[in-house]
């Protein structure tokens, strides 16, 4: 629990406590514990003085806070303009048939987190796929589905056991 | 990489360091320039990097070698790409294998190596440098000048090229309504979207009330298909500070923000790096090369919402509230971040005014059409030969990018829309590639200029599914906030998803007429009020096509699941029965080894057998 305190004092000393570096202060403890659990936001939003309900407000407004913890892998699969032209919206529909995950999601097993996002920006490798910070070019249904079905299972991603 | 800390007191010293610099530049023999903008990186070049760097310091040659790291050329489709100095040779396709002939027979024995040379698959040319390839030959480059060609970690690259030469000049030499002035003269619009003049912003956030006043550089780059403002951040990171700096003393302002999209992280690294450098050598924080002016910047990281592209709702988000936008009539320039005076430029544009100090405003005129000046950046991508980021002079012609630079549309198919604008913009057919670049001319064909995508498309591209694909990219990122454009998108997305399903009903371009109509009138930003844009522009231009999805059922461009048949290529078919066995409702037939065939009263056109045939004998019909 002292962990916990430090690491939100840390965090806000980083911004000199100012409320309108929130979003920075939340991507923070987003990279700290791999998402936003309940007990930092209520500790975060005590320090600053501002309401719960607005972190959520926060948390729940930008797509790149989550909820939940994470899967051992992140996958992102771009479905920007040049990639739907494409083919990245079948891919999407593949991988959620397979895998049984909706976007924004984690896999049962917790093996990976799913994301679509409006374009990486590298639309000359399209359709784009992120795995673990890996930028895969031109992937097709199957290329991407056995990439998946092919990730190291095993290890607990550390950002888990973080609270 | 690393900078020695040294604080420069005063525009002479900032002289007398860059000479310094470029005195032991002049120095080194050999130089390998390897690109790890985000293309090059993805395929692999920060290794090939590290290759050429365990090659440079297991060689015995007596000869300084400098392998620097630098930002995007443009050219992403041919990368990786390594350029060796002397001799500027451009290398594209490297691979990890190369890197050993590269060095022994360019970087040591200053020999060619053919193989890893462009050739220009039209005319069969062979291009030793940039020069020489037509993808960079109707290009002129101001903002990317430097891209490629310094590394973006290094102050001294910048300061070797001229850079913050325009701030010295402006501290010293210029009062803040000379440069407005300038940049009045060069007629800079606004390389975001809107094209508003930069000088007016300036100089009504100049005139505000009330103090202090905040400068804003928006790199929340979200239009997909579009990268230009991460290539500059990533590859020219303090021409982006020095026309923040400029603008900073021209408005009166001392702190600065610049926001940069989630996804950019290497933007935001290269970045930090800059302000810290030029901090630690007096070019940002408090008295400025020794003068009374002081100003700081800060970076955001944006949380991943589309909206916040939008001045009002990025400025939401600095103060670490929810990205939503606000009424219009309350000027940002008065009434901006923390309701303060605040100007916002695009990345693009802040890159834009060191050149413009440099040289003046009237050289930057002379570029361009009569209302649009200077040159424009583009992300040139979709169904293009040669995709890349590309800056034109204003006035080119859509036909010369997309032809030209672009070297025509991918696999020989024909050219079919140009898309420009992202989310708020439109898709100017083929009958319109002569028109050029310029913010009013696409404009007034239902398109816009826009950030910088530009999206090429062929023959196989439904223009009611690109449609669609937006409204429902817009309706995800819409804020909720105002009525219109929360319910109004997902109205526009309800009748544009049954047309694509062969459920349009006659009066359904009618209605989404009213409602574009609708969402332009009442809408509260930007986001709402150009939404229906991709909407109306592909109605105007491919009517017929919408026609066809709603009287006759059937997508000409066979990309509408269930508006167009399958059927069996009996010459290339081998009669192995894959699709047979896969086939969910048991219609096709055929014996082993013969041709099969598709019953067409019992498939449901669900495409499983063209997904499975290995021998691409399924037709679309």
């Amino acid at each position: 629990m002292a962990d916990s305190d430090q690491l939100i004092e840390d965090i806000v000393t980083r911004y000199d406590g100012d409320v309108g570096m929130l979003i920075p202060m939340m991507q923070d403890v987003q990279a700290e514990c791999g998402y936003l659990p309940p007990e930092q936001l209520r500790r975060l939003a005590q320090r600053l003085q501002v309401p719960l309900t607005r972190l959520y407000g926060v948390a729940t407004f930008y797509s790149s806070f989550r909820l939940a913890p994470k899967g051992q892998h992140e996958v992102t699969l771009c479905m920007g303009t040049v990639c739907h032209l494409k083919g990245a919206a079948a891919i999407m529909a593949a991988i959620r048939e397979e895998f049984r995950v909706e976007p924004g999601g984690t896999t049962a097993d917790r093996l990976f987190s799913l994301q679509g996002v409006n374009c990486v920006g590298a639309c000359a490798l399209a359709p784009v796929m992120i795995v673990d910070g890996k930028y895969y070019d031109g992937v097709n249904r199957d290329s991407a589905l056995d990439l998946l079905r092919n990730l190291p299972a095993g290890e607990t991603a550390e950002s888990e056991v973080a609270s | 990489m690393t900078t020695v800390a040294k604080r420069l007191a005063n525009p002479r010293n900032l002289d007398e360091y860059r000479e310094a610099v470029r005195a032991r530049r002049g120095a080194i023999a050999r130089t390998v320039r390897v690109c790890i903008g985000t293309g090059c990186a993805a395929k692999g070049s920060r290794r090939i990097y590290e290759l050429f760097q365990e090659a440079a310091a297991e060689s015995a040659a007596d000869v300084e070698i400098v392998n620097k790291c630098v930002g995007c050329h443009g050219f992403c489709e041919r990368g990786p790409i390594v350029v060796i100095e002397p001799g500027d040779i451009f290398y594209q396709r490297v691979e990890e294998p190369d890197v050993a002939e590269i060095f022994r027979e360019t970087v040591l024995g200053g020999r060619v190596v053919e193989r890893l040379l462009y050739t220009d698959p039209a005319t069969g040319a062979v291009a030793n440098t940039e020069a020489d390839i037509p993808f960079y030959q109707a290009q002129q480059r101001i903002v990317l000048a430097a891209n490629g060609l310094i590394d973006p970690r290094s102050i001294d690259d910048y300061l070797a090229i001229g850079g913050y030469a325009a701030l010295a000049k402006v501290l010293t030499t210029m009062q803040p309504e000379e440069i407005i002035a300038q940049v009045e003269k060069a007629g800079l619009r606004g390389r975001g979207g809107g094209g508003f003049l930069a000088a007016r912003k300036w100089r009504s956030c100049r005139q505000a009330h009330g103090s202090p006043k905040y400068v804003i550089c928006n790199g929340d780059e979200g239009d997909p298909g579009a990268f230009m403002d991460r290539s500059i951040m990533e590859g020219n990171p303090h021409s982006v500070l020095e026309g923040m700096i400029i603008g900073a003393f021209a408005i009166g302002s001392d702190q600065g923000y610049i926001y940069v999209r989630n996804e950019y992280p290497l933007a935001v690294e290269h970045l930090k790096i800059a302000i810290g450098q030029a901090r630690e050598m007096g070019l940002l924080g408090e008295q400025i090369l020794g003068t009374p002016f002081s100003f700081d910047i800060k970076i955001t990281r944006g949380g991943g919402a589309f909206v916040c592209g939008e001045s009002t709702a990025l400025m939401a988000s600095l103060e670490g509230r929810a990205g939503e936008p606000r009424a219009k009539y309350v000027h940002t320039v008065e009434h901006g971040l923390w309701d303060k005076p605040t100007n916002l430029n695009n990345v693009e544009t802040w890159a834009n005014v060191p050149a413009i100090i440099n040289r003046g405003g009237d050289w930057f005129a002379g570029i361009g059409t009569a209302r649009s000046k200077g040159t424009k950046v583009f992300s040139l991508v979709g169904n293009v030969v040669n995709t890349g980021l590309v800056e034109v002079p204003m006035g080119i012609t859509l036909r010369r990018i997309v032809e030209e630079i672009g070297g025509g549309v991918q696999g020989g198919k024909a050219f079919k829309a140009v898309q420009t604008g992202g989310p708020s913009g439109g898709c100017i057919p083929a009958e319109h590639l002569d028109t050029r670049v310029d913010f009013d001319e696409l404009t007034a064909l239902g398109s816009m200029m826009g950030s910088g995508g530009m999206i090429v498309m062929d023959e196989n591209t439904c223009m009611v599914n690109v449609a669609k694909y937006f409204l429902g990219f817009l309706k995800d990122e819409s804020c909720g906030k105002c009525t219109p454009c929360r319910e109004g998108i997902s109205q526009m997305l309800y009748i544009l998803d049954r047309i694509t399903h062969g459920d349009g009903e006659t009066g359904d371009l009618d209605r989404l007429a009213v409602l574009a109509d609708l969402l332009e009138g009442t809408s509260l930003c930007a986001l709402g009020k150009t939404s229906a844009n991709p909407v109306l522009s592909t109605i105007r231009y491919f009517r017929q096509e919408y026609q066809e999805h709603i009287l006759n059922h059937r997508c000409p461009a066979e990309v509408c699941k269930g508006l167009f048949l399958y059927d069996i290529d009996a010459e290339a078919c081998k009669g192995c029965g894959i699709c047979k066995k896969n086939c969910p409702v048991d219609a096709i037939s055929g014996e082993r080894r013969q041709a099969h065939e598709i019953d067409q009263a019992v498939c449901t056109k669900c495409g499983t057998c063209l997904e499975k045939c290995p021998f691409s004998a399924i037709l679309k019909v």
